[in-house]
């Protein structure tokens, strides 16, 4: 495990500790533009993830070239 | 439902159907290899596509018509229990992720089609390859059913489902044409076709949802009213409410947990993973497909909203077409039955000709034509995608629309249950292929037997969640019985490897699995720019 496979893992993990906990968010208040927050928050988690896999496909993209030796194309 | 029919609304869907089909049958055309017949052509496109196609086609398969009338429609009769369809979607992408690039490189490596292929050629036996089979054609063949619910819904609003008192034949004509059209465009054309209709179908969806969570709320009065009118009508009724209470958690979970693990296992996600170009075409889509996870969580609200616009239908099923016809005018009404309808149309396509290639090569070629031809398996992998069809006909025509909707949750239930055999194959072979196989058994059966044994609402039969054992809370019924599964796996692969019973071969060596295009070895699929050159397969 290189340190650049755990920060890719984290970020893989994370969606699951935010949306299982559904403690954390099953309420009510507050309120955005008259949504409750149980579901802007969900739905706030959804670009939260995608930028998460994003970083995630870089850093593995990147150690994956190096490892290759610079035969990226 | 209102008795009349909507001339305008069904003139524009007829329109769109009629477009769509032209295209369906065009589609055989595109990006064409010079020999057509063989199942990586027909069956996987050529295993060509790249990002965007991809991603359309992902999007077309995974989002089906069914999401997009059922969610909503569970959001309006149990308010906030029915929203966990969005952290399902956000749980996927990881998931894949992590997953599927190994099955695509070993895949590739060995040509796999399915991934009934794939746990034969890991474990070395046909006994499991056929548990992985049969499992996922009956785990499809309901779903493609829900497809045909959701064109019913669009045009039983538009009030050509026909009434109660007419002939069923008239009744059901729209759907026959519907369906008639869907098989032979599948036949002729292949992957192709639900890829290139997915561009359409996906536009138009992307216009609709755009349209009614702007223009609806302001025609309500805000999302303030609406929540509040929601929240008027579960605190009367007693039941659901805004957030999920406190014993309600576990389920919530759960349920998102446990579906977001049968997603991908389904053999129509597999068909569209396999037919990318390469693996970094499925980890780069995951970055870009939960575009269709907040499409989704905007749509669910559209529930919340048919409460608030007096909406009142028996028929779930019906509480989003019904909003649409009440609220858009009538063209626009027609254009968003139009993106449900080909909303179905592409997943049906895609589903059936998944079933198709599980039964071509992991049924017929292992057990009753060793020695098939290429084109022999094409040929057979084209009726049966038609024989699945019609039996999801069957389904829907048959049978009460609630048995329909039962057996697409059983078939949840059951794709999970190929989860230890599929992910853990994919990254070790330590469990033992007889245990696998019984822990199988014993997941398909308790998942089963407790589903028959829970209460779903109104019915007697067939509830998704139940007490788990032992935790005393309650939660998704797929989940314990993956869990019961891998126990029963490991334990029987302790005993098994203790006796040293013997292993299969395994065909696989550690490199495959992190194969990539351009790889010696790797079938780099015949790239339709030189599709033309000779020496394909």
């Amino acid at each position: 495990m290189t340190p650049t496979r755990v920060v890719a893992a984290l970020c893989l993990i994370a969606p699951f500790v935010g949306m299982l906990w559904v403690g954390s968010y099953g309420k009510v208040e507050p309120t955005l533009i008259g949504i409750p927050f149980f579901y802007w928050y969900q739905m706030l988690w959804v670009p939260i993830s995608a930028v998460l896999t994003s970083v995630a496909y870089i850093l593995v993209r990147r150690e994956q070239r190096e490892r290759k030796g610079g035969d990226s194309a | 439902m209102n008795g009349g029919v909507n001339g305008v609304a069904l003139a524009v869907f007829i329109f769109f159907f009629v477009a769509v089909t032209v295209m369906g049958f065009l589609a055989a055309r595109w990006r064409a290899a010079e020999n057509a017949n063989n199942l990586d052509e027909w069956g996987l496109g050529g295993r060509s596509f790249g990002t965007w196609i991809t991603w359309f086609l992902l999007g077309g398969d995974l989002y089906t018509a069914y999401t997009f009338v059922a969610v909503p429609a569970a959001i309006y009769a149990t308010g906030a229990a029915g929203f966990f369809a969005v952290p399902y979607t956000i749980l996927v992408y990881p998931l894949i992720f992590t997953f599927l690039p190994r099955l695509w490189s070993v895949s590739h490596k060995h040509g796999y089609v399915t991934t009934s292929d794939f746990v034969r050629g890991r474990f070395g036996s046909k006994g499991l390859s056929l548990a992985v089979a049969i499992t996922g054609i009956l785990a499809t063949m309901p779903y493609i059913a829900l497809q045909l619910v959701g064109i019913q819904a669009v045009l039983d609003v538009m009030g050509v489902g026909g009434g109660e008192n007419t002939n069923w034949f008239i009744k059901d004509l729209p759907l026959l044409i519907a369906f008639g059209v869907l098989a032979a465009y599948t036949y002729s054309s292949g992957l192709r076709a639900p890829a290139l209709i997915a561009f359409v179908k996906d536009t138009l969806i992307y216009i609709v949802i755009a349209v009614a969570i702007i223009y609806i709320p302001i025609k309500l009065g805000g999302f303030d009213d609406i929540f509040s009118a929601a929240n008027d009508k579960f605190t009367k009724a007693g039941a659901g409410g805004l957030a999920p209470p406190a014993e309600g958690q576990w389920a919530y979970g759960t349920l998102a947990l446990g579906s977001a693990l049968a997603l991908f296992m389904y053999p129509h996600s597999i068909t569209a993973t396999l037919s990318s170009r390469s693996r970094e075409v499925i980890r780069r889509n995951t970055t870009i497909l939960p575009l269709y996870s907040l499409m989704l969580g905007l749509l669910a609200l559209l529930g919340f909203m048919a409460i608030a616009a007096g909406v009142t239908v028996e028929n779930g099923q019906l509480a989003i077409p019904q909003l649409f016809e009440d609220m858009f005018p009538d063209w626009f009404a027609g254009v968003a039955f139009a993106a449900i309808g080909i909303g179905a149309l592409v997943p049906a396509a895609i589903m059936s000709i998944a079933a198709a290639n599980l039964f071509t090569r992991n049924i017929y070629k292992d057990f009753l034509r060793p020695n098939a031809t290429p084109e022999e398996e094409t040929k057979v992998s084209k009726l049966v995608s038609l024989l699945v069809k019609v039996g999801a006909l069957i389904f829907v025509l048959g049978m009460d629309k609630t048995v329909a909707i039962n057996f697409q949750l059983l078939g949840g239930i059951w794709i999970l249950q190929t989860f230890p055999a599929l992910v853990g194959g994919l990254f070790t072979r330590w469990f033992h292929r007889w245990a696998l196989l019984a822990g199988w058994a014993v997941g398909m059966v308790y998942g089963t037997w407790k589903a028959y044994d829970t209460p779903s609402g109104t019915q007697k039969h067939f509830g998704n969640t139940a007490d788990v054992p032992g935790i005393g809370e309650i939660g998704y019924i797929g989940l314990t019985a993956i869990v019961l599964n891998v126990v029963v796996t490991v334990v029987l692969t302790l005993i098994l490897r203790a006796v040293k019973a013997p292993d299969g071969v395994d065909e696989t060596s550690a490199a495959d699995y992190k194969a990539d295009s351009g790889d010696p070895g790797v079938q780099t699929d015949l790239p339709p720019a030189t599709a033309g050159a000779p020496g394909g397969h």
